[in-house]
This record gives C-alpha cells, sequence and structure tokens, in this order.
C-alpha cells in the first residue's frame, strides 16, 4: 500500500477511501505530540476547510472533516522552512497561522487559542517539533528504525567505483593524504591523484586551493583517458601569488592524458565575479602560469542568485498562475536561464572531454556548489552508468555527498532560521536539469520522473540519514549511517516504482541535450504539483506498460497454443502432413 | 533535348536548354506530370542550414510551375533511405504556394522582395521563408549574370505576383489524369471507410441520424439558388420555415446534436447590437428556431465580439512565426534570450487559449446545460467553423478518429465555405485584409488538445503538421476554393471537356498521393487506446430524463409546443430570451471563466474517459508551443538520439509485436470462424528503427545529414544573463551578510 509507506504523498489533498477509519499511518518511532480539533485550513484552492490537526514527532497531519469525500493534508515537518502567527487574535479568538514549505508551498491554518493559558497550542508544538536542531533535539531520521531488505548505505564503494573506471593505472594513484581529513575537512578520505605528484606537494597545494579543496579526479574517460578534475578557486589574491605545486599538478593532469597537449580549466563564475574573489584572497588560475592551460568562464551565478530566482519562481506559481502573463512572469524569474547556463557549462565540458578528448578541471568559488552541479550532469551525459538507478545512487553519494555539498546549511535541516543566507536551491536546480534531460531522453534513463521528486521529498523531510550533515567527515563523526536508514534503502526495496519503463540500455552512449531555452520545460509535476488543475495527465509510460502487459500477455498464449499444437502433433503425428506449426515464426522476445 | 512533360504544356520557353549542362539536366523523371519549367541558373549555392560558416552546395536552381528545386551537382544519397518521403516535393523543393516572404540581399542589405522589382538589379543572395518554415537561401554571384537575373524574377514574378486561380498548378496536373486512377465503381462500398465529404444528401441524412439529429436537411441550394456563400446541402432547425423568405440574410445552420437532444447551430449575422427593427425580427425568429429544437432554451454567442478578429490572428500568427524562422545559428541565440517574452507579446498562444475557452464554455451548455446554442459571426465561416469543430471533438470521439476528423473538416471547413483561398492567399493578392491563418488555429488548437489527451486521438501530431503543410499543396482541391459555389464553378470552367462532367481533383485526404503506405503509419498514433467494448454504440447512454430535468437552470422554458406559439407569445419569449441571453454571455468575463473554471475541475475530478467528454487544460504552462511543426528545421535544437519520437517509435515498436502476436493468434485460432480485420488502417509492420536509438527529434520531417556526432554550443551566453542586482556580487559564504527575505 502507497500510502503506508514513508512517502510523502505527492498530491496537495489526499482522498481517503475509507473515512470511518481515522488513525493516522505512523511509521516506526513516530509519535503523535499533540492534535486539536476545530483547525481550518484556508485551501488555496477549495477554500477554507475544517478539520483536525495531528503533530507527530515526524509530520503534520491535518484531517478534514466537513467535506466529502473526507481527505487531508499529511507532510514531513522537515518540509517547514517557517512556521509563524500572523497577526493578533480576532474578536472570535481565533489565530492564523502561516506554514512555508521547502517544497513551494505555503499552508495557512486558523485555530481558536486555548482558554487555558497554560496549555500550549498545537501550533507552539509543531513550532518545536519543525525545528529540532534549534531545540536541541535530534532530527526524526536517528530515531527511526524500520528495517529494509536493502541496505543503502552499501550503495557507493569509492574503491569499486573507481575501479569500474580502471583505476588506479599508471597515471592515476589513490592518495592516502587526506585518510582522516587532514588535509581537507569537505573532502572525502579516498583520493585519486596523478602518479608524479607526492602527497607532500598536494598539501603544499592544498594550501593555493580555497578550503584545501585541491583538484583531484572525478571521472575519466575509458579510451580516451581524457579526465574530468574537480578543486576549488586558486588563492591568486590581489598580488597574484602563485604555486610551483599547483602548477605542476594540473600539468601533471595534463600528462595523464597523452591525447591532448591542452588542458581546460572550467570556472563555472561569471568572470566579473571570479575577478572580483581577488580581492578577497581568491581568484583564478592565470594563463601565464599555467602553460598550455585554457580558462573559460561559465557564467552560472551564485547561491543567492539562485535562491532569489526560485523565490520569484514561487511567487510565479504558487498558489495561483497568472494565465495571460504567464510567460513573461516565468521568464522574469530567470530560473529556466539558470538551468540553461548549467546545461551549457556541462554540455562544453563533456564535448571537451568527449569530443575533443582532453582533460579538464572544473571549480568555482569553493568548489562545493557550482562545481558538483557541473561535474555530475557532464559525467551522466558522457557515462551511461550514471542513468541507471544505481549508478545514480553512487554520483549522488560521490560527486555531491562525499565531495561535501553543504546540505546542512543550504537546506537548514531542522532549523528555524529560515533567512538564513546560506541557504540555497542548488541540488534542486540539478535535480531539475536531470529532469530536464530526461524529457530530451526519454529512453537513456533507468529511473523515473518519480524517482526524482522522491528524492527531493526526502532531501527535505529528514526521515532518511542520506543528506543529513554538510561532509563525509561530518557524517562519520555523528555517526550516520549507524544511526540511521538510507534513502537508497527505502528506493532499492521497491524499484519496480522507480523505473522507467522505457528505458533502452546503450553502454557507450553519449547524451548531448540542447539547452536552448525552447527546449527547457518548466517542471510541473514538481513546481505546480500542488496545484489540482495542473495534475498531470496519463502518462506515456501507463500506456507503454498496458502494452508490455498485453503482449507478455499474448506471447504466454502464443506459447500455450503452440505447446498444445505439439502436443496434438505428438499424439496424431501421421494425420496431418502440413501443420501450420512450422511456419509460425517464434515470436522475438526484445526491448 | 529535354522531354519536360510536354504533354498539355502551355507556354514552354524555349531558351532554358542552351545553358542546362548535361550533368546537372532536370531530368524528366524529376518532373510531375505536366511540370513545365519556366526557368534555371547554374551554378547557385545553396547555403547548408545547419552551419554558420556560410558553407554550401553548388547546383541548379530551377523555378518552375509548381515548384522552385534546387539539384545539387552532388548526388546525395540520402533520399533512398529516408522512410517518411514526400512523393510530390523533396527537400530541395519548394512548391510556390509554400513561398511565403522572399528577402533579397543588396550590399549585405536584406530587402523584402514584394515582386515591384527593379529591373537589371538582382541581389547577390535570395532568402525564401516558406509557409512550412523552411528557410532558404541561395548565392546567385557564381552564375552568370544574365541567368542570375532571369532566375531571380523568375521565381520572384511566379511566387509573388498576384496570379488568377487558372494558374495554379492543381489545374495543369489535373488536366490530364493518369490512366490508372479512375473512381472506384463501387463507391458505396467505399464510404463506409473513407472520409465522409459532406457533398451528397446521402453524407448529411447518415450524420443527423448518427447523432440522432432533429432537423431538416435543405436541398434547394442545390444550384445556389438561395446563395453562393452557402453550401450546397445543409441542415437547419426544424422549425424554420421557407428559406426562400429569408433570402439574403443569415440563418442557423445545424453543426452537431448532443445526445441529449440539443444542438450546435452556427449563422452568419451581423453584430447583434444593431438597432435595426427588422433585423431584430429576424433574429428573434432566428432564436426562436433554435430554441425549438429542444426543451426551448438556446444561448446564443457572437464570435466576432469575443473572440479576436481574423486581422488580430494573421498579425499575431506573423509575429510568432517570426521566431522559428531562422537564418542563421547568432539569430537564434540571439532569440533563444528572450524567448518567453517574445512568444507572450505575439499573443498566438494567448489566441489558442481564446478559442479552447470559447468551446469549453459551448460544451459547458451542451453538457451540463442541455442548451442549444447558437454562435454567430459576421461570415459564419471563419471562428464559427473553429469554434464548432473543436467543440465537436471534444464532445465526440468519432471525430477523434483519423477519418471522423477528416470528415469533420469537410463537414464544417470545405462543405462549410470557409474561404480557403482568400484566408490562405494562394494566389498572393495584394489586398491583405483577407488573408488569415484561421484553419491553422484550429490545428493548433487540435494539437494542444492532442498533446494534453494523447490516448484520446487516433492520429498523431505528425498528421497535424503534414495537414498544416498540405494546406498549401497545389495539387488538391480541398483547400483550393472560396466556397462550394466556387468550387463548383471553377471546376466546371475549368474541365477539358466543356458540358461534360466536371475537372476532378485529387483531395488532400487521399494520402496515397504524397506517401507511401509506410510513410502514412506515422499518422497513426501508437498512444491510441482504442475502444474495445461497444464499438458500435459510441454514444452514451441517456441520461434519466426527470434527472435532467431537475438540473435545467431556472430560466430554461418547458412550455409545452402547441401550434402558434409564435404568434401568442412572441413577446415575452423574446424578452426572456433576450434576458437569459445576456445574463450568460454577456456577463463579465470574469464569471465567466470562474464558472467554465468550476466546469472543468469538476470533470476533472472524475476519472478520464477517453472516448467521453474531452476537455482541455488552459492554465498559462499547459498551452504549448507545437514543437514538432515549429522547431523541426532548426538544427540548434534537435535532439540527437531524443525527443518524443524515441518515445513513439519504441512504442510503435511494441504495438506492431502486439499485433503480430495477435494475428498469430487469430492464424492458431482454427476453432474459431476467420474474422477479417475491420480496422481499416493498421498495417503496423516491423518499421525499420534499426537506429533508432540516433534520430533526431525532428524525425521524420528534417534529417541531420552527415553531421558529426556534435554538441551545439550556445554561442553569446555572456549577454544572456547579466544581473545587476547585488545578489549576483554577494560571496558564496554569505553568513556576515544580512538577508534580503
Amino acid at each position: 500500500d502507497r500510502s503506508s509507506g514513508p512517502r510523502v504523498s505527492d498530491t496537495e489533498l489526499r482522498v481517503y477511501k475509507d473515512p470511518s477509519k481515522d488513525e493516522l499511518p505512523l511509521l516506526p518511532e513516530e509519535l503523535v505530540q499533540d492534535s486539536a480539533k476545530d483547525v481550518t485550513y484556508i485551501c488555496p484552492f477549495i477554500g477554507p476547510v475544517r478539520g483536525s490537526l495531528t503533530v507527530t514527532n515526524y509530520r503534520l497531519f491535518f484531517r478534514c472533516t466537513d467535506r466529502e469525500p473526507v481527505f487531508g493534508l499529511d507532510l514531513p515537518l522537515g518540509g517547514l522552512s517557517r512556521v509563524e502567527k500572523i497577526g493578533a487574535a480576532s474578536s472570535r479568538g481565533d489565530v492564523s497561522y502561516g506554514v512555508v514549505c521547502k517544497d513551494m508551498r505555503n499552508l495557512r491554518f486558523v485555530h481558536k487559542e486555548p482558554e487555558d493559558s497554560l496549555k500550549k497550542s498545537v501550533f507552539e508544538v509543531l513550532m518545536k517539533f519543525a525545528f529540532p536542531v534549534s531545540n536541541n533535539m535530534s532530527l526524526f531520521a536517528f530515531e527511526y528504525k524500520q528495517v529494509f531488505p536493502e541496505n543503502g548505505w552499501k550503495v557507493y564503494d569509492p574503491l569499486a567505483e573507481y575501479k569500474r573506471q580502471g583505476l588506479p593505472n599508471e597515471s592515476w594513484r589513490i592518495s592516502k593524504v587526506n585518510d582522516h581529513y587532514e588535509l581537507c575537512d569537505s573532502y572525502p578520505a579516498t583520493l585519486f591523484v596523478p602518479v608524479t605528484i607526492t602527497d607532500e606537494e598536494l598539501r603544499r597545494v592544498s594550501s593555493f586551493r580555497a578550503k584545501g579543496r585541491i583538484p583531484v579526479l572525478s571521472w575519466i574517460h575509458p579510451e580516451s583517458q581524457a579526465a574530468v578534475v574537480r578543486a576549488s578557486q586558486t588563492m591568486v589574491g590581489q598580488n597574484g601569488r602563485r604555486c610551483k605545486e599547483d602548477e605542476k599538478l594540473l600539468q601533471a593532469i595534463m600528462d595523464a592524458n597523452a591525447q591532448s597537449h591542452k588542458l581546460f580549466i572550467f570556472d563555472a563564475r561569471p568572470s566579473v565575479n571570479a575577478a572580483a574573489n581577488k580581492m578577497k584572497g581568491g581568484g583564478f588560475e592565470s594563463e601565464d602560469a599555467y602553460q598550455n592551460a585554457e580558462l573559460v568562464f561559465l557564467d552560472i551565478h551564485n547561491i543567492h542568485v539562485m535562491r532569489e530566482s526560485l523565490r520569484k519562481l514561487k511567487d510565479v506559481v504558487y498558489p495561483n498562475i497568472e494565465e495571460s502573463h504567464w510567460l513573461s512572469n516565468l521568464e522574469s524569474t530567470h530560473w529556466l536561464e539558470h538551468i540553461k547556463l548549467i546545461l551549457a557549462g556541462a554540455l562544453r565540458i563533456a564535448d571537451k572531454v568527449e569530443s575533443g578528448k582532453t582533460s579538464v578541471v572544473v571549480h568555482c568559488s569553493d568548489g562545493w556548489d557550482r562545481t558538483p552541479q557541473l561535474t555530475s550532469l557532464a559525467l551522466i551525459m558522457l557515462d551511461s552508468h550514471y542513468r541507471t538507478i544505481r549508478g545514480f545512487q553512487i554520483l549522488l553519494e560521490k560527486e555531491w555527498l562525499s565531495f561535501g555539498h553543504r546540505f546542512q546549511q543550504r537546506v537548514g535541516h531542522g532549523d528555524k532560521n529560515h533567512t538564513d543566507a546560506d541557504r540555497s536551491p542548488i541540488f534542486l536546480q540539478f535535480i531539475d536539469c536531470v529532469w530536464q534531460m530526461t524529457r530530451q531522453f526519454p529512453a537513456a534513463f533507468e529511473f523515473n520522473e518519480y524517482f526524482l521528486i522522491t528524492i527531493l521529498d526526502h532531501l527535505y523531510s529528514c526521515l532518511f540519514g542520506t543528506f543529513l550533515c554538510n561532509s563525509e567527515q561530518q557524517r562519520l563523526k555523528e555517526e550516520v549511517p549507524k544511526r540511521t536508514v538510507s534513502l537508497w534503502s527505502f528506493v532499492n526495496s521497491q524499484l519496480e516504482e522507480f523505473v522507467n519503463p522505457l528505458y533502452v540500455h546503450y553502454p557507450s552512449h553519449v547524451l548531448f541535450p540542447t539547452v536552448g531555452i525552447r527546449h527547457l520545460q518548466l517542471w510541473v509535476s514538481y513546481y505546480i504539483r500542488w496545484n489540482p488543475r495542473m495534475r498531470p495527465q496519463e502518462p506515456v509510460h501507463q500506456r507503454y506498460k498496458e502494452l508490455l502487459a498485453k503482449r507478455a500477455e499474448l506471447q504466454k498464449r502464443v506459447e500455450e497454443l503452440q505447446r498444445e499444437a505439439a502436443n496434438r502433433m505428438a499424439s496424431s503425428s501421421s494425420e496431418r502432413a502440413g501443420s501450420p506449426t512450422r511456419s509460425i515464426t517464434p515470436v522475438q522476445t526484445f526491448v | 533535348m529535354l522531354s519536360l512533360g510536354s504533354v498539355g504544356a502551355k507556354s514552354t520557353k524555349p531558351s532554358f536548354v542552351s545553358y542546362v549542362t548535361p550533368e546537372v539536366s532536370f531530368h524528366a523523371a524529376l518532373y510531375l506530370r505536366c511540370e513545365v519549367e519556366f526557368c534555371s541558373a547554374n551554378p547557385i549555392l545553396k547555403y547548408t542550414q545547419d552551419d554558420l560558416s556560410q558553407r554550401g552546395v553548388f547546383g541548379t536552381l530551377f523555378c518552375t510551375n509548381f515548384r522552385i528545386t534546387f539539384i545539387s551537382d552532388e548526388k546525395s544519397q540520402e533520399e533512398t533511405t529516408k522512410t517518411f518521403k514526400n512523393k510530390l516535393y523533396g527537400e530541395n523543393d519548394i512548391p510556390l504556394m509554400f513561398v511565403d516572404h522572399i528577402y533579397g540581399v543588396y550590399d549585405e542589405k536584406r530587402k523584402l522582395i514584394t515582386g515591384a522589382l527593379v529591373k537589371n538589379k538582382y541581389p547577390s543572395k535570395i532568402i525564401i521563408h516558406c509557409k512550412d518554415l523552411r528557410v532558404f537561401q541561395f548565392c546567385l554571384t557564381y552564375t552568370k549574370e544574365e541567368d542570375a537575373k532571369k532566375i531571380f524574377q523568375g521565381i520572384a514574378h511566379h511566387c509573388l505576383e498576384e496570379k488568377s486561380l487558372k494558374c495554379v498548378f492543381a489545374f495543369s496536373y489535373t488536366g490530364t489524369p493518369s490512366p490508372g486512377t479512375d473512381i472506384s465503381p463501387c463507391r458505396e462500398m467505399q464510404r463506409k471507410r473513407e472520409t465522409i465529404l459532406f457533398d451528397s444528401p446521402e453524407d448529411w441524412t447518415q450524420e443527423m441520424k448518427r447523432t440522432k439529429a432533429n432537423c431538416r436537411l435543405v436541398t434547394e441550394n442545390e444550384n445556389f439558388e438561395l446563395s453562393q456563400r452557402l453550401p450546397k446541402y445543409f441542415v437547419i432547425p426544424s422549425a424554420l420555415g421557407d428559406l426562400f423568405s429569408y433570402q439574403g440574410k443569415g440563418f442557423p445552420i445545424w453543426c452537431w446534436s448532443h445526445y441529449s437532444g440539443c444542438a450546435l447551430f452556427k449563422a452568419s449575422l451581423p453584430p447583434v447590437t444593431q438597432e435595426d427593427g427588422d433585423f431584430q425580427k429576424h433574429f428573434d425568429i432566428m432564436i426562436n428556431a433554435v430554441a425549438h429544437n429542444y426543451l426551448y432554451s438556446a444561448k446564443t454567442e457572437d464570435l466576432s465580439e469575443s473572440l479576436p478578429t481574423i486581422q488580430d490572428i494573421q498579425q499575431s500568427y506573423n509575429k510568432f512565426k517570426q521566431f522559428f524562422l531562422i537564418e542563421n545559428s547568432t539569430d537564434f541565440w540571439l532569440s533563444d534570450m528572450k524567448w518567453f517574452s517574445s512568444l507572450e507579446s505575439s499573443g498566438w498562444l494567448d489566441i489558442i487559449r481564446q478559442c479552447l475557452q470559447k468551446a469549453v464554455e459551448v460544451v459547458e451548455c451542451l453538457e451540463k446545460d442541455n442548451t442549444n446554442v447558437l454562435i454567430t459571426e459576421e461570415e459564419g465561416t471563419d471562428l464559427c467553423c473553429v469554434i464548432s469543430s473543436l467543440v465537436q471533438i471534444m464532445l465526440d470521439p468519432y471525430y477523434r478518429t483519423l477519418m471522423g476528423f477528416q470528415s469533420l473538416v469537410q463537414k464544417e471547413w470545405v462543405a462549410g465555405c470557409h474561404a480557403f483561398l482568400d484566408r490562405c492567399n494562394h494566389l498572393h493578392q495584394k489586398d491583405k485584409e483577407c488573408y488569415s491563418p484561421v484553419f491553422l488555429l484550429f490545428l493548433e488548437c487540435v494539437w494542444q488538445l492532442v498533446q494534453q489527451h494523447s490516448p484520446a486521438f487516433q492520429f498523431s501530431e505528425t498528421y497535424l503538421t503534414v495537414l498544416s503543410d498540405s494546406v498549401h499543396m497545389p495539387v488538391f482541391s480541398t483547400f483550393l476554393f472560396n466556397s462550394a459555389h466556387h468550387r463548383e464553378s471553377v471546376l466546371k470552367a475549368e474541365s477539358p471537356l466543356a458540358q461534360s462532367s466536371p475537372l476532378s481533383c485529387p483531395t488532400v485526404w487521399d494520402w496515397s498521393v504524397q506517401f507511401d503506405s509506410k510513410a502514412q503509419n506515422y499518422f497513426f498514433n501508437p498512444l491510441y487506446s482504442e475502444k474495445v467494448k461497444h464499438e458500435k454504440a459510441v454514444r452514451k447512454p441517456h441520461k434519466l430524463k426527470h434527472q435532467r430535468q431537475l438540473s435545467l437552470p431556472s430560466t430554461a422554458f418547458k412550455t409545452p409546443f402547441k401550434k402558434g406559439f409564435f404568434k401568442d407569445e412572441t413577446d415575452s419569449l423574446k424578452k426572456m430570451l433576450r434576458v437569459k441571453r445576456l445574463s450568460r454571455w454577456m456577463g463579465s468575463p470574469d464569471s465567466t471563466a470562474a464558472i467554465s473554471r468550476e466546469f472543468y475541475e469538476s470533470w476533472q475530478q472524475r476519472p478520464l474517459d477517453y472516448h467521453g467528454l474531452l476537455l482541455p487544460c488552459l492554465d498559462g504552462p499547459a498551452v504549448r508551443v507545437w514543437m514538432q511543426r515549429y522547431l523541426r528545421w532548426i538544427p540548434e535544437v534537435h535532439i540527437l538520439g531524443g525527443g518524443s519520437v524515441a518515445v513513439m517509435t519504441k512504442l510503435m515498436e511494441l504495438l506492431s509485436q502486439v499485433q503480430d502476436l495477435k494475428r498469430v493468434l487469430e492464424q492458431r485460432d482454427s476453432s474459431q470462424a476467420a474474422k477479417p480485420d475491420h480496422r481499416p488502417y493498421i498495417q503496423h509492420r516491423l518499421l525499420s528503427f534499426g537506429s533508432s536509438g540516433r534520430l533526431p527529434s525532428s524525425f521524420p520531417f528534417a534529417y541531420s545529414r552527415n553531421r558529426s556526432f556534435k554538441p551545439i554550443i550556445p554561442t553569446g551566453l555572456m549577454q544572456c544573463l547579466m544581473l545587476t542586482d547585488s545578489l549576483a556580487s554577494q560571496e558564496d559564504e554569505a553568513s556576515s551578510f544580512v538577508s534580503l527575505v
């Protein structure tokens, strides 16, 4: 049953088939904290509805009592970014509460304050449990103890993944320099570097790269040996500091690829911003210092611009869409333009690696926001393994989690400080880019749209440990793999839900998406999913699945008949000479 | 030297022979029947479209009475491998009626060629924009001055100058029917499977029977004695008396009957607001006649008041199409930046939305209120056709089949006297007042429905795209005339054997003229969910009568019918009718939108039945650009190995496998009598999609030819997003900054 699992409900209001049962389907370790009757939910689509509100240590649950069919709201508290009282109590003692969610919706409730002033209102309880970190409590993920047949923490084994790429080899070695996160606390323990560079040299390089994030290998082309290398910005500063070890490292990266005598350095930032960073000690590689290297700026804006863009997008799509100015409103958010720039950047990286057989170094400022966006998208274009369900999980574990995308900071798990300027929808933006690619190549990805939405829902839900903390080191320190369940345990235990039936596996198939804005679409089934009018039409997949089932059924019947005929033939072999069985070609099974 | 379709050639100019070199000779086999060459030039450089470097191919450019064609000096092999090939024109052919605009480049300056030419001056380059959105660029500087002049003037003359209908290629083409194509004797037998043309009383009777209409067939206009603007045969409310007494004024023409009994009518009527007593009287009689049809209820809607005019439609489309007539990569990436706002400023999607919205409102009257509806317009053959056809597609699943859809186009548009000749401006008349892509607007609306509810339609978007191109094919009679009378008189006059049978032109529905059967497979939607049960009974069972009456609005008329009703109660009836009419339609636009919003939402909550009522979602993101039609020739947006093609081809493969299996089973099932496959179309062979993983998204239209597998890297991204606000210059690690939220 879909509703009983740890699923974030995919519609605004869930209809209950059996209204007589009003028990809440609780997860293991989920406890009701408070509930109140006579709460009014001001639904922006169908108007005010009355019902009861329940708060557990995991979710907010509203169940309406005055409508047929009975329906409810069911959302994990992790998805809340702000809960606040709006205005003063009305003459009748009603108080309005606004709930701002991370998943593109705002909820509004009206509730009568309890007459006993000592008793806490259900919303005060809500505020406490919605932001456990701010209230010195632990996230629900640390309490949730469901056991799944699969163990998602075993999905990513760095050595196995690099081995799949054919590493180590004669040019690239494993370095243990960061084994205890001494070189760089936001990097993983396992690093691949050119064999010609010593650990001592790496230490020197680390002082020249922002936050010690040195250039290390992300991916290597199986044929040309062209490599995708990631890093943070160089600490050039205003005086144009140089670091000969860093120069040597980049030269070694270039030399590791015999096919090309050039190296491309992709700086994700707009050149103006990159130059401005020099004032603060940062900067970028000068082409004087790095011979044979060509520097390209990809003009992708920073986390603040992206946050603002998403905020504008929310205004445009929620709750109502202004029909007549929809397109110019959408344009004014710049959201799709940012998507275009990120995809275009990844495309240029993939093109240099695939068509130019050239190694590339990718960085932004710190190398944990725009850099993983670019490297992981380029890797999806280049390597079909990352388009499978498990491959995609490995990609996230590697490029995002192990290389220290600051999930805790960017999402603000359990933190009530909703105005924190470190929050930014960088990961959402990446998933959006992946979705754009799945739209352009509907048969190239093993996973479906629901898989991507599930990842985003549990990015916020705090039910699984996967997206907690800021780095591999922190996750180990907090014993996250030991104390929490991985999202992949849940996903891999019911894979059939996430499989794209149209998927065809082409082993060495490079995807070059079209980045023209004409081919980019707003992801309606994510951003506008709460609007009942925009409910998705029956997907093509449905029809495809039907056809697959139909084919299987027919095949079975054909085989039965063939068997039957064969039996009949055996029993009365001489009667009919030219039996039709032979003329029928065997049914092929290929998808 | 060359025998160029000399049969029936009217004015073959002999001069061409001298300068055509044998290697590039316009081979006789390339000619269509009766195609005549006007002029040619060699060498001409045709620029490769998918390339910024202005490279091209040398060859010969010809202009004939059918097309402009470029024949490359290089032998091309691609042609033979195409699975989707138009038999009448290839990728280097521009049928003359396809030409939309011609530009000449004079000293690096682009000028629109209008036909009035400066003698002795010819451009170095000609750019041809086609109505199917292809863009051709030919360089004239390599050829002899004399030839260049001749070909340029020839093309400009034949494509831009006003011409007479007689010069349209169709008349040379049909003049000499080829021996093989005679009309089948058992026409009646074929009828059932074919598109209904609505050119005979039987067709109309049949349609009335199908929809259980209770109306009267009019045969009085057989010889166009009533009006030349009216169809030959048509159906009117049975309450309407002698038509000759209303001569010169419009009257309601029946379009379709809802299963409840109420019906949709259209009429050519000037706006209601006219304070003309005589006209008002006439209008009231017409309304009464419509109301009489069922339950004494009627609503009228003046479309010219609530929808854009045909000039608005024309202007909007003109702006819109410019975004797709891309001449080079730089233009493409420049226009990509302001894509959404340019799209919005053209207003084209909004016009589509308005038409669909209006159709939904009419559907609501028929389906929910069970009220007769009369839509009016001054001419009665433009927006009336759009709205009535859309209403029928939404309500009647028959019109969502291929044959049903074609019959609908015949019924509402061709037999219904839409002025195709004027609206499409086939003759390049300078007076552009009457030029408007109304039929294309209708196809656009249908496409929106198709993309939203694909399984409900038997035809594919490829079919719609091909149909939108075929409007300009000067070979078919379907879209060539302004009315039924026009068609008949011209075909009679042009007949080679005067006084005997009229000229017979192929209809566009004979798709075999353009495509072989393999290519026609692409017209069928592999997603179509065919109705399995009760294939014969298309209509839903009647609702219980008392229920329906309970749901009637209070203003509905329930007065029992009696003779002399009009005489006794006309005044009160008129008043009530007008009140009702005004209350429903003239209300503020907001309230109408809100009501139909409710109608849509209640429909949406019900389980989706692809063989029942179908409504479009009209919210902003739901109305989209018809990508296949508009983006098919732009290499920058082709997705190699992707796009919906990837899904469709897979579905077609699977479907053909399922059908093969079914066939195997049918053969095996010896115990049962062999049932003939009565479906007319499905011949899905296992199509050879060996390389379906690498098909471009523009398939089956443009092919990326010999292009190395390289991505298209956008240019000019630097200008793309120059943000000037303070956020852009903030540091990433921003804990020190005060938040703006």
